[in-house]
């Protein structure tokens, strides 16, 4: 497979070559958020335009068709228009939580976009404690949702952030028991080191046969809550709440919130990708030789890429297939039903891994 | 260095919201009345304060999520070397589960989870 550290390694020789270490440093800094921004901005338009595809088909209508060829520019058209509207400023509101609120919601997805292995070699942050940072910068995100409810000085808005909150906090055990299960075949929880074990020994929801595929299935169910999105999009119910904890904001300030909705889901997505299917690690089938070459010969941030816009595909269609749940519904199902199921999964793979029955 | 690219990856979301909200304000138009600061509540005056009461259940929820929370933070490491830590390791955290599923029978049987 292609190594993108000697891209990487190469150009740090480079810059160290004509001055100093702290310059060069900073100067890979510059560039590192400059490849983050470009990524996220690209990545945000493709899926609000494939969600909004999407979302035409399983309705049968054609969805975007005026603006550019099939549509592809209204993305563009509506972020600008975004860009123009003027950031209003309410009466009674905390205007500094106010104000706030998009920076947290942006920072969380930001950050947690920069974990996802993109290449072999090719990951912004790489901590050995992968998982568990991953896990704890998300869970900032929900801050900036109660933040934003709370200081916008409205009934909807509270009730909003109030129900995404217990949403978000609770759906995140799942999200955790589920990672923990599969960090127990791994045995690590470092993002690269899980996708070079996949790239040896096989993808790991087949190394981890039936375990793997229930952890699996409640990450998706978990995920699609923890997003905000699909049957679970309660929070923002239109037809209830107006759009719940961002009605206040207008203008650019609700783009952010557009973006890092749909930037979680690619995240989600991503995280999914990474331990259950193989993250950058092409496909192999074992005995098939000449087969497994010609998969390693895709690149590996083609597969990576793949694989994260199939899972995106899967939790659209959740969203668009389900009827909304009730609050009452949602967090009866986590806490009578996923709680339960995933900590069996966790000690059903302990048993399985102690004694040696995965592949 | 990866220190350094997580305080990238910070700064840079600090940054874009910064740049990008101050870039809004720069180019969109500006107009004011009185009607437009008032909070969108339907159409139809605010009435009362909107830092209101709320639900206790949704902090029953935020107490039980701290903790399986805090449970799942002391599995993660039992996690990483369970395989060098044998069936000793496997049987002390089943003990350790035990008593949190105990917790959350409890809990359950107490009506915690019921919403109401």
């Amino acid at each position: 497979m292609f190594d993108f550290s000697i891209i990487s390694s190469w150009l740090h020789g480079l810059l160290t070559g004509f001055m100093p270490e702290w310059a060069a440093i900073l100067t890979e800094s510059i560039l590192v958020a400059l490849v983050i921004i470009t990524l996220y901005a690209i990545f945000a338009i493709v899926l609000i335009y494939m969600e909004r595809k999407v979302c035409a088909f399983f309705q049968c209508r054609l969805g975007p068709m005026r603006v550019g060829p099939f549509g592809t520019l209204q993305v563009f058209s509506d972020v600008f228009k975004m860009l123009t509207k003027e950031i209003i400023n309410l009466r009674g509101t905390d205007l500094f939580l106010h104000n706030l609120a998009p920076f947290l919601v942006v920072m969380a997805s930001m950050i947690t976009f920069a974990c996802l292995p993109w290449n072999v070699g090719a990951q912004i942050i790489d901590f050995n404690v992968g998982i568990f940072f991953f896990l704890a910068v998300s869970s900032i995100g929900v801050v900036g949702i109660l933040l934003a409810g709370w200081s916008s000085n409205n009934k909807y808005s509270l009730i909003g952030a109030m129900r995404s909150g217990a949403q978000i906090i609770s759906y995140e055990l799942s999200i955790g028991m589920t990672m923990l299960t599969m960090i127990c075949l791994t045995g690590t929880m470092s993002f690269s080191e899980i996708c070079q074990q996949q790239y040896a020994e096989g993808w790991n929801i087949f190394r981890g046969h039936l375990p793997a595929v229930i952890a699996f299935i409640l990450y998706l169910i978990a995920g699609n809550a923890e997003c905000n999105r699909g049957p679970f999009d309660l929070p923002e119910s239109e037809s209830e709440l107006t759009a719940g904890y961002h009605t206040e904001y207008s203008g650019m300030h609700f783009g952010y919130y557009y973006l890092a909705e749909y930037m979680n889901l690619f995240i989600c997505a991503g995280m999914a990708t990474t331990v259950f299917l193989g993250g950058w690690a092409p496909l192999h089938i074992a005995g098939l030789e000449g087969f497994n070459g010609i998969m390693d010969y895709i690149p590996g941030a083609v597969w990576f890429i793949g694989k994260t816009l199939f899972v995106v595909f899967l939790l659209m269609w959740l969203r668009w297939t389900f009827p909304r749940l009730r609050i009452d519904q949602i967090l009866s199902l986590e806490w009578k039903y996923l709680v339960p199921i995933s900590m069996a999964n966790l000690i059903l793979m302990a048993i399985i891994v102690s004694n040696g029955l995965h592949f | 260095m990866n220190f350094t690219l997580f305080v990238t990856a910070l700064l840079t979301g600090i940054a874009f919201v910064a740049v990008v909200t101050i870039l809004a304000r720069l180019i969109s138009p500006r107009s004011f009345n009185a009607q437009k600061e008032e909070a969108y509540e339907c159409g139809i005056p605010t009435r009362g304060r909107s830092w209101m009461q709320f639900r206790v259940g949704y902090y029953l929820f935020a107490i039980l999520f701290l903790m399986f929370d805090v449970e799942t933070m002391f599995l993660f490491p039992w996690a990483v070397v369970m395989r060098s830590l044998g069936s000793a390791g496997l049987y002390l955290v089943l003990f350790f589960l035990i008593i949190l599923v105990l917790g959350l029978a409890y809990a359950w049987r107490k009506g915690a989870l019921k919403w109401q």
